[in-house]
């Protein structure tokens, strides 16, 4: 199949337009076919996915599937997958079906509200299968617009200044990146992702304003692809407004936001920084081991004293990423399987954690911890699934928060023991914030008024756990199903970044012997 | 002159006729509909002259001693001009009719106006660019009055005149320094004069750069920003284009933005093209200026005019870095952003043109709130077109930023596409305002239902065509390099 990834890509496209101009009216019947519809497209998306996992090739590092055409003057239309990509096409697709039928109760603007989800789908799968640096910019950036309408319109109370904090915030941090896409074009005279993972960006010492910089241009550009990608993954301390977004998004937002969008950042870390600058890498790695490292001791500790289920899992995503992070940033094979690992785990744990929130807040419109307790005596099986997440979030062996854990701390150990240590204080503290949650929100006597009548989950609601839980358990006790997929391009990432920083080593040691001779 | 230069001038020349002889058949035909039927048949008139003009002349000719020029880059700005202006007539005979301001001058002003910039943009010599750019600016000075019992229309009318003067004299003092010095008033002599061996000739003694002749292109510069209302000289913008009626705002913000810059672009590459160095930062410092002058003084605005008033200074910045870049690939860049400004420009003035309330036009943005409870299909296109504007991705919009910044990065200007990076997204706060008012704002009370057919076709085409474009947008590069080329042979 030649436009496989095209079809996955723009099959939620055709449907958001089709949606968009036949389906009319506001009444009951127009607003279920509008969901069904909704749902049958991500399904839909899902199955055709699933051909290209599974008529993916492990052994090989290249990419599949490849598909090009010309685009506009100097562009071109290429799309691909590799090991590295695969499976968030796959945690994407795998996640959108699950959102929409979490968000079946919308009320207000359904028909929008679809639509702009299915947009969504769109712009993110383009961002895992584009291998064009224009086109890669164009899904990654477009993905703005109705995140900002998802956040805007469907949101809390503080929607406006989340909204407008979320679109400034990432756009200030792409603009820069764009400007060095850009200046990589130039240089480099081709936007073609597969040329440029080839290309060796000049990395002799420039002097600018009177400052010396090591690593020259590959420095300053792995700096403005960094400026973006830190800022939607998000590091600390750029990750301000991550909270705000998804305190005031609605739960379908939240779930997309944090299982998804945030893994953006981390594939931009890998299919850019580390692979198209190694030697600014290997120069800079250090400063974000360093960011990481404050980030999950940082912000576990603000994530213990939330007042708000949802900011305090959002304080928790960030911490996550700091996993994610360090391990890519150790440029060892084990911390970039780590960190792959860990970014589709967290998307499927935080994803669930956000739903398992929206429960009770589609049930009493109340986020806040203290409104709660006591849930287990009303809501028994709502209890379980809770527990599980809690757990899995907390990394505990036998979920898939372990694995990703596991790996990121063992490979940061071979770097530094002062960072493998300094992490591994996040998870105790995060076994600290998530179960003293889960024991205010579950755990005591139900003695406030007004939850007693709370309901227990529906069967629409065990439908859409039932997946995440399954994936959550196979994931962590069968690892290999992801690191067999992942594990051919991790190598060959690694090498590549590995022969290149060290032939800039020795380019550098022949340089001071040669200055030693001329003396 | 013989036959052969009116043979080049012809599109002009029938422009020129058609305009006189519609004043003549109107002034003594009488019935309360010619202003109408005449709106419309310039509008059909322009229509078919673009086309005439993209389709039936090639090549490079030559009119009036070298004085007029007849080339791919003039027929581009021209069919854009046609258009534009065009699409304007169309969407306003509605707003006009309801104003009672209908009135058979109109079309026909607009028309010399349209005469003055296809004379600018074919311009060769200093003359023939003056007699252009003022029968231009004569008729877009009566214009900007034409609601004359409106006291801010007149008052628009006389700060354009008064402000527009005072350019015009800049531009005149300008062109006769480069004359004195130069010795020549044709683009390409003045060329020659600032050649290398043109100056060997004029100061023997060294190499140095005429003094006189930089100061002219500086005072000429400065006149031609004036026209474009690029900061710091848009001072007159704001007010003009909230003072004056509707249709003449949507006219300014379009197509005499395309002749001056064009004639800008002509002046500085076949005049001053021996003397980049001198010029290309002043531009890339108006380039910045506009960019960041719009953006942030467009942020307290709450008229929809104003902003877009600022809206336009800003474009006009990130239009100008494709210049200042002093390439083909620059200049190509600078019309591929003029041709989609203009779609998107037009576009939203459909929209502004249809904003009433109690049938009063409002210019209010906050009118909107929760426009798009009200209208879905309007309000949805109107926030693509913003975004657009905005350069957010993926909508025209950013195509056209991506290649002026690119041009600026081959130019060798990185820091100014850096700050038009940063202007961008400061930028992109009014738009989304706009969105946000209009999405999740504060319902207040809805606008008249009204908005003509004439206008909803502009609003969703336009709206179809920023997102539709980036596909391949609409093949217009292989007329934009052509275009380009005409000036780097």
């Amino acid at each position: 199949m030649e436009f496989t990834l095209s079809i996955i890509i723009f099959t939620p496209l055709i449907a958001a337009v089709i949606m968009g101009v036949f389906l009319r009216g506001d009444d009951a019947i127009a607003v279920r076919n509008v969901k069904f519809l909704a749902l049958a497209a991500s399904v839909a998306t899902f199955l055709i996915s699933l051909v290209v996992l599974f008529g993916f090739d492990t052994s090989a590092s290249e990419f599949q599937y490849v598909e090009q055409a010309t685009w506009l003057p100097g562009l071109q239309y290429k799309l691909g997958v590799d090991g590295i990509s695969v499976l968030f096409v796959i945690l994407t697709t795998f996640l959108m079906p699950i959102t929409v039928l979490a968000c079946w109760h919308v009320e207000n603007r359904v028909k929008e509200f679809m639509m702009a989800f299915l947009i969504l789908e769109t712009l993110m799968i383009g961002v895992f299968c584009s291998l064009d640096l224009v086109l890669f910019y164009f899904f990654f950036e477009a993905g703005l617009i109705p995140m900002f309408l998802i956040i805007g319109i469907w949101g809390g109370k503080r929607r406006l200044y989340a909204t407008f904090k979320f679109f400034l915030y990432t756009l200030l941090g792409s603009i820069l990146m764009l400007i060095a896409m850009i200046v990589l074009w130039q240089i480099a005279g081709t936007t073609d992702i597969t040329r440029l993972l080839e290309f060796k960006v000049p990395s002799v010492p420039i002097s600018l304003l009177g400052w010396q910089i090591e690593g020259g241009l590959q420095t300053i550009m792995w700096l403005a692809f960094f400026a973006s990608f830190a800022v939607k993954m998000p590091m600390w301390p750029v990750h301000t407004w991550l909270p705000d977004a998804h305190v005031e998004a609605p739960t379908g937002g939240s779930v997309i936001l944090a299982a998804i969008l945030l893994k953006m950042g981390g594939y931009g870390f890998l299919r850019f920084n580390l692979p198209m600058f190694p030697i600014a890498s290997d120069l800079l790695a250090p400063m974000v081991l360093w960011l990481s490292v404050i980030a999950i001791i940082y912000t576990s500790l603000v994530a213990m004293m939330q007042e708000d289920m949802k900011k305090l899992i959002a304080y928790s995503s960030v911490a996550h990423m700091g996993f994610v992070t360090m391990g890519i940033f150790t440029a060892t094979r084990q911390g970039i399987d780590g960190a792959i690992f860990q970014m589709l785990s967290h998307g499927l744990i935080s994803g669930a954690l956000f739903l398992i929130v929206g429960v009770v807040y589609d049930r009493k419109h109340r986020r806040d911890i203290e409104y709660y307790g006591g849930l287990v005596v009303r809501m028994p099986r709502y209890a379980m699934v809770f527990m599980f997440f809690t757990l899995a979030n907390v990394g505990l062996p036998g979920t898939s928060g372990f694995v990703g854990e596991f790996l990121t701390l063992a490979a940061a150990f071979q770097v530094s023991t002062w960072i493998a240590a300094g992490a591994a204080t996040g998870v105790i503290l995060s076994a600290a914030y998530a179960l003293w949650l889960f024991r205010r929100v579950v755990y005591g006597d139900l003695v406030k008024t007004a939850i007693r009548d709370i309901a227990d989950l529906t069967r629409r609601e065990k439908l859409v756990f039932a997946p995440l839980l399954v994936m959550t358990l196979l994931l962590g006790v069968y690892p290999s199903l992801v690191t067999d997929v992942i594990g051919t391009s991790v190598q060959g990432l690694v090498d590549h970044v590995n022969t290149q920083a060290f032939a800039a080593f020795d380019l550098h040691a022949n340089e001071s012997l040669v200055a030693n001779d001329s003396r | 002159m013989t036959l052969d230069d009116l043979t080049v001038v012809l599109p002009e020349l029938v422009l020129a006729v058609f305009g006189m002889s519609a004043l003549i058949w109107a002034v003594f035909s009488t019935g309360g509909r010619r202003g109408a039927a005449l709106i419309w048949l310039t509008s059909a008139v322009f229509v078919g002259m673009a086309a005439w003009i993209a389709f039936a002349t090639t090549g490079e000719k030559m009119a009036f001693s070298n004085s007029f020029v007849d080339d791919s880059l003039s027929r581009f700005a021209k069919v854009m001009i046609l258009l534009s202006a065009s699409v304007v007539l169309f969407i306003s005979r509605d707003f006009l009719s309801r104003e009672r301001l209908a009135k058979f001058e109109f079309p026909v002003l607009v028309g010399f106006a349209v005469l003055g910039m296809m004379v600018m943009v074919s311009a060769n010599d200093l003359i023939v660019l003056y007699l252009g750019l003022e029968l231009q600016s004569l008729s877009l000075y009566v214009l900007a009055a034409f609601h004359r019992n409106s006291v801010r229309s007149t008052e628009a009318g006389l700060k354009y005149f008064v402000l527009g003067a005072l350019s015009s004299g800049l531009l005149l003092y300008g062109a006769s320094l480069v004359y004195g010095f130069a010795g020549t008033t044709s683009l390409p002599g003045i060329a020659a004069a600032m050649s290398p061996e043109g100056l060997a000739a004029q100061s023997p003694a060294g190499v140095n750069k005429s003094i006189g002749l930089l100061f002219g292109m500086a005072f000429m510069i400065v006149a031609l920003a004036f026209k474009v209302a690029a900061a710091p000289f848009h001072m007159w913008t704001p007010d003009v284009y909230e003072g004056s009626p509707t249709p003449v705002t949507a006219l300014f913000s379009t197509a005499p933005k395309v002749a001056a810059l064009v004639l800008l672009a002509r002046l500085l590459t076949t005049g001053f093209g021996n003397v980049v160095a001198d010029w290309q930062n002043i531009i890339a410092a108006v380039s910045v200026l506009s960019m960041f002058v719009g953006a942030i003084t467009a942020i307290g605005q709450t008229d929809i005019k104003r902003l877009m008033a600022y809206s336009s200074i800003a474009h006009m910045g990130f239009a100008l870095m494709g210049a200042a870049a002093g390439t083909a690939q620059g200049l190509e860049a600078m019309l591929l952003y003029m041709a989609i400004y203009l779609v998107m420009n037009v576009g939203t003035f459909a929209f502004i043109l249809s904003m009433r309330r109690r049938n009063q036009p409002v210019t209010d943005i906050y009118a909107l709130g929760m426009f798009s409870k009200q209208s879905p299909v309007q309000a949805l296109s109107l926030m693509l077109l913003l975004f657009s504007m905005a350069g957010i991705v993926p909508l025209l919009g950013f195509v056209a930023k991506l290649y002026v910044f690119l041009a600026a990065i081959d130019g060798g200007m990185v820091w100014l596409a850096i700050s038009g990076g940063i202007a961008s997204v400061i930028g992109a706060f009014y738009y989304l305002r706009i969105v946000y008012v209009m999405y999740f704002g504060e319902q207040r009370t809805p606008l008249d239902n009204t908005i003509p057919r004439s206008g909803l076709i502009t609003l969703v085409a336009s709206a179809i065509i920023v997102v539709v474009g980036v596909v391949n947008l609409f093949s217009i590069t292989q007329w934009s390099t052509v275009a380009a080329l005409a000036l780097f042979q």
